[in-house]
């Protein structure tokens, strides 16, 4: 019998811990893919945030620096400028890329560090137990935003891949999700792309994958897409904003 | 040997540090310490090493903790100020055990404070300063030929005992020109470690992980009291091992009835004092501890037993002084005399301390 579907070689055998219906398990798998695909995994270092995806290193077959809060991108910058034939990628929630750690990421990629970063944007503080993000929706409830987001006070969601994308020096920043098949594989593909582009050294490179939080959203893991669908992609749209590189197109 | 030549101390950190081998240098602005980095911007290219103007001290840390997980020797610096913003980094890195060698060329605080040189970050410096329970081997230099033997040192140490090593320094040190017999270069191979990020002397199968998280608490109590014995280690290296001689010196102790103590930049001044003393027929004695942390306490345990009394003198309002009381035990008294705010005590001034004591009336 022909074996079609099986574990990446890049991913370990370790269940994950994350919650039913949510992403960071499903993006952690096309990460793998690739670089099974891309044949790096003996090169590949990753870096694990804080936020719930902090275990990261636990699943991926690979070398892996686990990072402070936000700071990702620049342990990143640290190893990639040790070792710049390793293919280094960060993997950050938004609370980690968007709050605390923006100074970091814009610069990583202001100063075109040839990293990836994986950003799984999915409105909310997962770990702590679901706070107010800096892409929380206006109006969204939160353990935080008790009487939903004020912009007023608390300003609006912030959009990370148009922020960085009019910086000069990243080749490469798409937003993705991966709420249906179709988006699933150009999820996977944008981040073959990603890797491709760092493995050609051309320079840095953003995915923001538009994700889901079932647990601290309050849904139940089959709604959580639905939700996703119908109030996360209006705002943040999908779509790829810099490509100076033209791998779309090829 | 080397023939000498004149360098401010904060250069001469820099030239120590491509000879130790460190190709790496990540950092942010900041007075007193701007020589270094300046120094090394241009300097690192010309050895093919790597100079990065951080963002922020806190993004200059997490690079240091990146390029040092990968193997590599690698320095930073800064001043009061700024290692205030690098804690938590120290404290991930004194978790994940990665070495690094770290340079706070101190000034006045707290909070802004100002740029003249202070001595006022001790506590900071030797009780950890970030979270944890974790220590940093503190070298305090007092010549810039130290600086440059202490940075070359540093490297040695952070590397055997896998474990951040601090540089504490001072605006005037820092700023001095000296003449300096530079150390002999070393060849450091990044690959040399084999627990680094992208090691490649690995097996297929193997893989390395750099991290300070323990979420089940018996693995981090584990790791607490693994952390314990390697500080335990250091602590005999530096008080009766190996590193004995390195830790301290001591001048005219033998026969001293009031010993004086200070680090860095105040030990010289405080020479000069203890020359006087004799002079005048004052049997003082110095003790200069070279390292912080371990603290040199079995030099004053011994002295102790000889000296009448202590006088500590410090550039703050009394850090160092609560270490020598916990060393003298209660057997004898122990005194200070301090300034802080950037102003540096003259012989004089200290002289007429050492005269209150040794002669109340
Ligand atoms: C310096 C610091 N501040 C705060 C925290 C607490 N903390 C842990 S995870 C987290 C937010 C995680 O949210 P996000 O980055 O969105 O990732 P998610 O859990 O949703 O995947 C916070 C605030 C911390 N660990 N360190
Ligand atoms: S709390 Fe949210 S982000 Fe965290 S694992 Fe559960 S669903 Fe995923």
């Amino acid at each position: 019998m022909k074996k079609i579907f099986s574990r990446p070689e890049s991913m370990s055998k370790k269940p994950f811990h994350y919650c039913p219906g949510c992403d960071h398990g499903v993006v952690h798998r096309l990460i793998a893919e690739v670089i099974d695909e891309l044949e790096i995994k003996n090169r590949t270092i990753g870096v694990a945030p804080v936020g719930c995806s902090v275990f990261a290193y636990d699943y991926f077959d690979v070398d892996f620096n686990q990072a402070p809060h936000g700071r990702a991108p620049a342990v990143a910058t640290g190893i990639k400028r040790v070792r710049p034939d390793s293919i280094v990628f960060t993997y950050q929630g938004d609370g980690d890329l968007a709050a605390i750690g923006t100074a970091e990421i814009i610069h990583a990629a202001n100063r075109g560090e040839n990293i990836t970063a994986v950003f799984i944007n999915n409105a909310i503080y997962g770990m702590t137990g679901g706070q107010m993000a800096p892409t929380s929706l206006i109006g969204m409830k939160t353990q935080t935003s008790p009487y939903g987001r004020d912009a007023a006070t608390a300003g609006h969601p912030i959009h990370m891949s148009e922020m960085i994308a009019t910086l000069e020096s990243p080749v490469y920043v798409t937003r993705v999700t991966v709420n249906n098949p179709a988006n699933l594989m150009k999820t996977k593909k944008a981040l073959l792309n990603a890797f491709t582009l760092q493995k050609e050294g051309k320079g840095f490179s953003f995915v923001e994958v538009v994700s889901t939080c079932p647990t601290n959203w309050g849904k139940k893991p089959t709604d959580a897409h639905k939700w996703l669908t119908e109030n996360m992609l209006p705002v943040f749209k999908l779509g790829t904003f810099k490509d100076t590189q033209g791998v779309e197109k090829s | 040997m080397a023939e000498k030549v004149l360098m401010k101390g904060n250069e001469a950190i820099g030239e120590a540090a491509v000879l130790a081998g460190c190709r790496y240098y990540f950092g942010y602005p900041i007075t007193p310490q701007s020589e270094l980095p300046a120094y090394l911007s241009k300097r690192l290219p010309e050895v093919d090493g790597v100079f990065v103007q951080a963002e922020s001290e806190v993004a200059a840390i997490n690079m240091v903790y990146g390029a040092g997980s990968a193997g590599a020797r690698v320095m930073t610096s800064s001043s009061s100020p700024g290692i205030s913003l690098k804690q938590e980094g120290i404290s991930y890195i004194a978790g994940a055990e990665i070495p690094c060698m770290l340079v706070n060329v101190v000034r006045g605080g707290p909070g802004l404070g100002n740029i003249a040189p202070a001595q006022s970050d001790y506590w900071q410096a030797t009780r950890g300063g970030g979270h944890g329970d974790y220590r940093t081997l503190v070298l305090a230099p007092n010549s810039v030929q130290e600086m440059a033997d202490m940075t070359v040192a540093g490297f040695e140490f952070a590397d055997r005992f896998r474990n951040p090593v601090l540089l504490l320094s001072d605006g005037v040190l820092g700023q001095m020109m000296e003449p300096v017999t530079l150390p002999d270069p070393v060849d450091y191979d990044v690959n040399s470690k084999k627990w680094a990020l992208g090691y490649n002397g690995k097996e297929k199968s193997e893989r390395n992980l750099c991290s300070s998280i323990f979420l089940d608490v018996d693995e981090l109590e584990e790791h607490n009291w693994h952390l314990y014995q390697k500080y335990q280690v250091m602590t005999d290296l530096f008080s009766t091992g190996e590193y004995k001689d390195f830790a301290v010196e001591e001048h005219l102790c033998d026969d001293a009835e009031i010993i004086l103590v200070g680090y860095g930049i105040i030990s010289r001044i405080l020479k000069t004092v203890v020359e006087k003393c004799r002079k005048r027929g004052i049997k003082a004695g110095l003790v200069r501890p070279k390292v912080l942390w371990p603290y040199p306490a079995q030099v004053f345990e011994r002295l102790a037993k000889t000296a009448n009394q202590f006088l500590v003198v410090e550039m703050s309002c009394g850090q160092m002084v609560e270490d020598v009381k916990l060393s003298v035990n209660g057997k004898k008294p122990v005194y200070f005399f301090g300034r802080t705010g950037g102003t540096i005590p003259s012989d004089f001034e200290i002289l007429n301390e050492v005269d209150k004591l040794v002669r109340p009336d």
